[in-house]
Formats: structure tokens, C-alpha cells, sequence
């Protein structure tokens, strides 16, 4: 998306229905607050005999009267003054602290840091209520120092907020690279990490309004507000007073309170939709998704039909697949009709640079496409069956019949698990081995991926295992079930080249040894030449060229496979003079 | 021969703790980088070689030893010298989605130097800026993400070149893109340095990569040079077991001529696995 992000949120604000309501109801109160002096039928505490608990909709008053015959509407419409100013003072006091304070410990971090997190934890730990009743014991009703001083019990919890924030904010690259450029810290923190924060302040902020409305009532109706003036707390707890004469009158207050405490908590959500929402698509509606797929449908009938001619021992086909996604209101067709096949023992490269679409095919044949990604055709066969047309089929075959080997070895294992629980636990998820049979399994196996003592690495957490040995933990996981054909997504990208050159070594065995088929995605041609039996090469979702990997190197055919492999030549070694 | 741009001495860097409880990141590390050369510090991950270019740039604590600029020791100098140094010493990240903030315009992100620095006519300047780097010009009014990773990495490149600095330091600046941006990439390089006699500090796992760009290359392993010399010597002659070990393990875009790298390799006596 090409949107303006500043002037973007509040127009997506608006278009969200939810935060539109919202935002249109805070704005009507603070014009009621503004213009009640105007707008307010009678003064806050003009009586009228007449108007003493009187019921809702006399003339004259619209709400009802209060006790002392004072207009509910009214003292309604002046109080929300209290409330608003009771919401500035909070926010001011605790934006200015909090935010202030938490820019400073998360960029210098030290004493400071230690001692500013020390007094919020402190704060944080007092209840907050019992704290104002007890300053009310010096100041006497004072709603604003009231205000105040709550203002300041809620500071840490922009404190922590921001010092977190910024805490993540000071270790990216632009920062660094502010400082080289010689900004002095005043411009870095104004400049590049401020602006961090800005969008989690903003949303902390209408819960933290809402938590202000609830104590400014709260303690007026305690009775420790000011009894003289009006506010929306002091209405209810004078209404309450006069409950058994005038019922209803306990409604409204108790209606106003609630429902701007609920505008505030709602459109603190509808902000963090909006603010925290990715520049990535999202998925469709599934009317929508069945309506794209059912149109795509009806225009491959006329292509497909397209059969290659497959020999017996191909294990995996892949069919005229077509990915797309959806992209700001249209859909973009990344994968343009892609046919591959597998044989056994074979090693299939997918090259292609970002962008090419490898990817999507690989996670394609595994069934693990993003959410909103859409298949508009094709069809991925293993053994007769059409993984893609039968979801039952697609799980029924992953991790058994077809396995992975990601990309990054550390995230893909659970940092909480130990690996000979999370191997056992994948293992077992797919056979019917006991616990003892899948141990036996896993540590002959472990042997075989080239780590030496099996039985310690398998009680060891992943943090304390190197990258190289987590992509061995992991290509000992995708091969555990015996399955027929192996996609592995860059499986050496994350790797050092001396650790790569040993797990392109191990992938060679495997295949060997056990007859199995596997995908390689990679962008690296040497890789490909270690590695691969036939190539092909992708370009904007569409397989250009597929030859065996001699020929393809020898005589490539395309312009494209002629530039990757020039670019890749010019950044290659020369020969060691022996 | 002149005295060295930038002198490194027995450098020692160590983080966390005192004592036993540190980790040393760099153990004695020395070499000399002349104005104009490229010199390349190759190293895999954990050697130690982001950490000197971030001991140069003042971005790592020096535990001991000394860094020299121009003669004048740079290492554990105040905020104000180092604001200073800016304008002689810059740097490339490795990671061009990173190193630009998404909330800034090019046209802001390449001012911010020049603006720091007090130097005048910020636009003008931001304009030659893009033309160096084979950007257009309207690019300045435009944000990082409407840009692909090599053309991100040209306006990094272009962030460093702003105040023309002596000596940049190039961390992995081309090991997140694609090969035919890299190549690309690599080009504009070496073209900056013939047009501005810039020298580089080049970082890079990559010893294919530092081959073609450098005049020396430095081989690091566990935070000590185990090697270093001219390019060529370096990659045609290694002298040092480590970096014939390094070479052998990169694969080439060469079925036939991998082959027999690999053979070869199997036949070097294995360091222990992983």
C-alpha cells in the first residue's frame, strides 16, 4: 500500500466502523463539556421545588430531577467539565512522567534505568484508590491534585511501555547508524525513537483515560470529590442517596460513565488495529475467497488438461499451480501456472532470486501457504493424490510422506522444549511408536545426521546447541518418518560456509542412501551445483528454463539463467595454486 | 611509506562482566588500513569481525589496545570528538531494512548527516548523492519501503558518502541481496572509490565476495588475524590451514569444478564437526 502513514490513521480510524463511533461519541462529550455553560438547560445547582425527584421525561427535565430538585440533565452536562479536565490533568501528568522518564532508561540504561525501575515497580505495587483516600486527609476534596497525584501512579506504566519500546528501538541499525552520522542524543532520541513510541503511547493512552474516568467517578462517589461542584460521579452518588424516592435517576449517571469508559477501551482497540496493523495483505472474507477461487476455477478448465507425460518413478508432481494474494482490493498472481516434477532419489533445485515465487511453490506442495494466500489452480500429485484438493490428504501426508527442512533452524525449534522431546513429540505425532521404540529411533538416526553423542544433545535445550547442529537436529526430524520426498526451503542460507559445506553433504547421503526425492530452494548457484541433479530456474513465478544441472551450467539457454550465473561467477574464488 | 589512515593495535574487546565471566570477542587484533585501500576482514559467524568495524566506529567498547586516525587515538575518545570523527568515518550495514527508519524520506535520511554536520545547501547536495549512487532523483521525496534491497542498500551507500568520508566501513553490505544486485552493488563500490578515493573497511563471510573487491584480506577466527596479506595471495595461495579451509568450503557455480573442490576438501583433515 502507497498510503501517506501520516495522514493515513485517521482516515483509516474513520473507516473503521467501530473506531468512527467511538471517536464521534468522545468528541460529542468534550463539546458538551466545552458548551455547557451555553447548552445546559439550567445551572449546575439551580433548584426547583418542583423538580424534586422528579421522573424522567417532565417537562422541563428531560432526565428527571435530583433530591434537591436540581436538573439531572444538567448537572450531567456541567460535570463532564470535571471530567474532562480531570482526563487532561491525568494524561498530561503521566504522558509528561512516564514517557519522559522511559526515553531516558531505555537509551542511557544504568543508574538511571536501575533507580527510575526500581520507584516504578514501587508505585506500581500501591493500591492506587487507598492512596488518594489518604491524600485526601491533606489536601481535602481537591479533585485536580487528586487528579494529579493519580496521574503520577499511572506514570509507570508508560514507563515500562516506553522503556521497552525503546529498549528494541536503540538496538536497530538506523539508530546506529544516527550516531556515526554524528547526531547528537537529543536528535536521535527526538528523531528515530520517539517515533517509535508514538503509536503504543497513543493506544496506552485511551485505556488509561478510561481507568481515569472510573477513579474520578470512584472517588467522588466515595464522597471525597467536591460536593459543591457537579461531576458525573457526585450525580451518582447523589442519586444513589435518593435511590428509593427516584430509581431511575441512578441510571444515567451510571449510562454516561459506562459508555465513555467504552468508547475509550474500544477505540483504544480500533487505534491498535489501526496502528499497529501490517502494510501486509490480508487475508479475504471467505465469501470473497470462495467467489476468487470459484472464477479461477472456471478459467482453468479450458487450460488444464496439460498432462506430461510422468514415468513411473516420479514421486511428486506438481501441476499448472498458480498462487496468488490478495494486495490492496485486487488479486496479484505471484505463481503463474508451475509444473515440476520429482523422481526418486532425484534432487530437484528451485533457483530464483526474492520475489521469484520458489518459495511459494515450495510451501505450496507442503500445505503451508500464508492464511490469505489463495490457490487459484493447479495441483500438487504424490502417489494419485491431489494434496491440494483434499485438505485430509495434505495432512495426512506431511511429516510422513513429505517433509521439511526450513530455512532458519533456530526459530523453527521450540526454545522451550528439549530437542529429544520435540523430535519424540514430531516423531510420534505421525507413527504409532512408543516413547522407547521413537528414543531408539531418534538416537540412531542422530548418529546418522553426524552427531556424536545423541543421548546429551537430546536433553539439551535449543539455545545450547550452534546453528549447524540445529539444521542436523532438524534434517534428523524431516527424515524420521521415512518419508518419500524432502522440501528444503535455503536449508544452508543461515549457515557459515564451512557448516554449509558439511549439511549439503549430509543432504547428499540422505538422498542417496534412502532413495529420496528432494526439492531444493535455494538463490545460490554454487550450492546448486553441489547439490542438485536438474534445475530449474524461476523468474516472476514462472519456471524460465529446466534442464539437468551439466547442461544447465554449460549451455544455459535463457538471458536470465545467463545473468545469474555471470553475477554469480564474478564474486567466485580462483583456484588455490598448489 | 606515509603513515596508515587508520591504525589498529593490539586490540582487545571482551563483553559482559569482568574477569572470568567475560566473553573475549577480540584477542590482539592489529593491522593498518591506507587511504585509498580496500582491506577486507573475513571471518564466519563469531569471529569477531562486526565487532571491529564497531570498535572503529565507536559502536563496541575497546577493552584494550588502540585505534589510530590520521595518528590521533580514537578509542575511548568523548561523544563530542566522535561527533567529530563522523565526518572522516561512516558505515554500510548489512541489513538495508533495518539501517533505514521507515518513518523518513530518502531526501530526510541523506540530509540528517549533512544537516549534523552544519554543512549548507543540504538539498543540493542530496541530489548529487542520488546521482552517485544510480538513484533517481525523485527517490528523495519517497520512503525506504517503496524501495527494493539493493536499491536500499544505494541510499545507505548514499547516507555514507554525504559528509565524503576517508574511511567507510562495509559491514556484509551485500550479503542480503540477490546475486545480480550484489554484483550490481559490488560495481558501484568500486566505481565510489575510483571517483572519491574512499577506503573501505570491507566485512564479509563471503570470501568470494572480498576476493573481487579487495586489495588485502584479513582472515579472522575465534577474534584472532590468522591470516593476512595481499588479495590474491590470500585467495589463490593460502598460507594458513583455516583459510584453505574457508575456501574449500565455498561452493562454486560449476558442477564439474565443485566436484573436484569437494573431493578435495574430504581429503583435508576435518577440525572436528559442528
Amino acid at each position: 500500500m502507497t498510503e501517506n502513514p501520516r495522514r493515513g490513521v485517521l482516515v483509516r480510524l474513520l473507516r473503521n466502523p467501530q473506531g468512527a463511533i467511538c471517536l464521534v461519541y468522545l468528541l460529542l462529550v468534550v463539546l458538551v463539556a466545552v458548551t455547557s455553560p451555553w447548552l445546559a438547560p439550567t445551572g449546575p445547582s439551580v433548584t426547583e421545588l418542583d423538580a424534586t425527584s422528579a421522573p424522567p421525561f417532565t417537562a422541563g427535565h428531560l432526565l428527571g430531577g435530583d433530591g434537591a430538585g436540581r436538573d439531572i440533565l444538567s448537572r450531567l452536562m456541567w460535570g463532564s467539565r470535571q471530567t474532562v479536565l480531570a482526563c487532561l490533568i491525568i494524561l498530561a501528568v503521566s504522558v509528561v512522567t512516564g514517557v519522559l522518564s522511559g526515553l531516558a532508561a531505555g537509551f542511557y540504561r544504568g543508574r538511571f534505568e536501575a533507580g527510575a525501575s526500581f520507584v516504578a515497580d514501587v508505585i506500581m505495587s500501591l493500591p492506587g484508590v487507598v492512596l488518594l483516600i489518604a491524600l485526601y486527609a491533606l489536601t481535602g476534596p481537591n479533585i485536580p491534585v487528586a487528579m494529579a497525584a493519580f496521574g503520577l501512579i499511572l506514570a509507570p506504566t508508560y514507563y515500562r511501555l516506553v522503556r521497552s519500546v525503546v529498549l528494541g528501538v536503540r538496538n536497530e541499525l538506523y539508530v546506529d547508524a544516527a550516531r556515526v552520522v554524528g547526531l547528537p542524543d537529543l536528535r536521535i532520541v527526538g528523531r528515530h525513537v520517539l517515533w517509535a513510541v508514538r503509536a503504543p503511547v497513543i493506544i496506552q493512552s485511551s485505556f488509561v483515560l478510561a481507568s481515569g474516568i472510573g477513579i474520578e467517578a470512584g472517588i467522588s462517589f466515595l464522597g471525597l470529590g467536591d460536593p459543591a461542584a457537579a461531576s458525573w460521579g457526585i450525580v451518582l452518588q447523589e442519586s444513589f442517596n435518593g435511590i428509593y424516592n427516584n430509581p431511575t435517576a441512578v441510571v444515567w449517571p451510571a449510562l454516561v460513565i459506562s459508555l465513555t469508559i467504552l468508547a475509550l477501551v474500544l477505540l483504544g482497540n480500533a487505534l491498535s488495529d489501526v496502528l499497529q496493523a501490517s502494510a501486509r495483505s490480508k487475508p479475504l472474507s471467505p465469501r470473497a475467497r470462495r467467489a476468487v477461487l470459484k472464477a479461477a476455477r472456471r478459467e482453468e478448465v479450458e487450460e488444464d488438461s496439460i498432462l506430461v507425460g510422468s514415468s513411473d518413478d516420479v514421486v511428486l508432481s506438481i501441476r499448472a499451480l498458480r498462487v496468488a494474494y490478495p494486495v490492496g482490493g485486487e488479486i496479484r498472481e505471484v505463481v503463474h501456472g508451475v509444473d515440476l516434477d520429482v523422481r526418486r532419489g532425484e534432487i530437484h533445485g528451485l533457483v530464483g532470486e526474492s520475489g521469484s515465487g520458489k518459495s511459494q511453490v515450495a510451501f505450496s506442495t507442503l500445505g503451508i501457504l500464508p492464511r490469505e494466500a489463495l490457490i487459484l489452480g493447479g495441483s500438487v500429485l504424490l502417489g494419485g493424490d491431489d494434496l491440494l484438493e483434499d485438505g485430509v490428504k495434505m495432512r495426512a501426508a506431511r511429516g510422513r510422506r513429505i517433509a521439511y527442512v526450513p530455512q532458519e533452524p533456530m526459530s523453527n525449534l521450540d526454545p522451550s522444549f528439549t530437542i529429544g522431546k520435540q523430535l519424540a513429540y514430531g516423531l510420534r505425532a505421525v507413527t504409532s511408536l512408543s516413547a522407547q521404540q521413537a528414543r531408539e529411533r531418534l538416537v540412531e538416526l542422530l548418529t546418522r545426521v553426524g552427531i556424536n553423542d545423541p543421548g546429551r544433545v537430546m536433553g539439551l535445550y535449543p539455545h545450547e546447541i550452534s546453528g549447524g547442529m540445529a539444521q542436523r537436529v532438524l534434517i534428523c526430524g524431516a527424515v524420521a518418518a521415512d518419508p518419500d520426498v524432502i522440501v528444503a526451503d535455503e536449508p544452508t542460507t543461515a549457515l557459515d560456509v564451512t557448516v554449509q559445506a558439511e549439511v549439503l553433504e549430509l543432504l547428499r547421503e540422505l538422498s542417496r542412501e534412502r532413495g529420496l526425492a528432494m526439492i531444493l530452494v535455494t538463490h545460490n548457484l554454487g550450492v546448486v551445483a553441489d547439490l542438485c541433479d536438474v534445475v530449474s530456474v524461476m523468474k516472476e513465478g514462472r519456471i524460465v528454463e529446466r534442464a539437468d544441472v551439466e547442461t544447465l551450467f554449460e549451455s544455459p539457454r535463457e538471458a536470465y539463467t545467463k545473468e545469474l550465473l555471470s553475477s554469480s561467477r564474478s564474486v567466485e574464488l580462483m583456484e588455490i595454486q598448489p | 611509506m606515509t603513515q596508515p589512515l587508520l591504525q589498529v593495535r593490539d586490540l582487545v574487546v571482551r563483553f559482559g562482566g569482568r574477569g572470568k565471566s567475560a566473553t573475549t570477542v577480540i584477542d590482539g587484533v592489529s593491522f593498518d588500513l591506507a587511504s585509498g585501500e580496500t582491506l577486507s576482514l573475513v571471518g564466519e559467524s563469531g569471529s569477531g569481525k562486526t565487532t571491529i568495524g564497531r570498535a572503529i566506529l565507536g559502536l563496541a567498547p575497546v577493552t584494550s589496545g588502540s585505534i589510530g586516525f590520521r595518528g590521533q587515538t580514537i578509542s575511548g575518545v568523548s561523544r563530542a570528538r566522535r561527533r567529530e570523527l563522523a565526518r572522516d568515518l561512516q558505515v554500510v550495514f548489512q541489513d538495508p531494512y533495518s539501517s533505514l527508519n521507515p518513518s523518513m524520506t530518502v531526501g530526510d535520511i541523506l540530509v540528517e548527516p549533512l544537516a549534523a554536520a552544519g554543512v549548507a545547501g543540504g538539498r543540493a547536495r542530496v541530489r548529487e548523492l542520488l546521482d552517485a549512487v544510480g538513484l533517481p532523483t525523485d527517490a528523495a521525496a519517497r520512503y525506504p519501503r517503496e524501495f527494493s534491497g539493493g536499491q536500499r542498500q544505494r541510499v545507505a551507500i548514499a547516507r555514507a558518502l554525504a559528509l565524503d568520508p576517508a574511511v567507510i566501513v562495509c559491514d556484509e553490505p551485500t550479503s542480503a541481496l540477490d546475486v545480480t544486485t550484489q554484483a550490481r552493488v559490488l560495481r558501484l563500490f568500486k566505481d565510489i572509490q575510483q571517483a572519491t578515493g574512499v577506503a573501505y573497511l570491507f566485512i564479509s563471510h563471503d570470501l568470494g565476495v572480498v576476493n573481487q573487491i579487495s586489495d588485502r584480506i584479513a582472515v579472522l577466527h575465534h577474534g584472532k588475524i590468522v591470516e593476512i596479506g595481499d588479495a590474491r595471495q590470500v585467495a589463490t595461495a593460502p598460507r594458513h590451514e583455516y583459510t584453505r579451509r574457508l575456501h574449500m568450503a565455498a561452493p562454486v557455480a560449476d558442477p564439474a569444478k565443485q566436484r573436484e573442490r569437494r573431493e578435495l576438501r574430504q581429503a583435508l583433515p576435518a577440525e572436528g564437526r559442528s
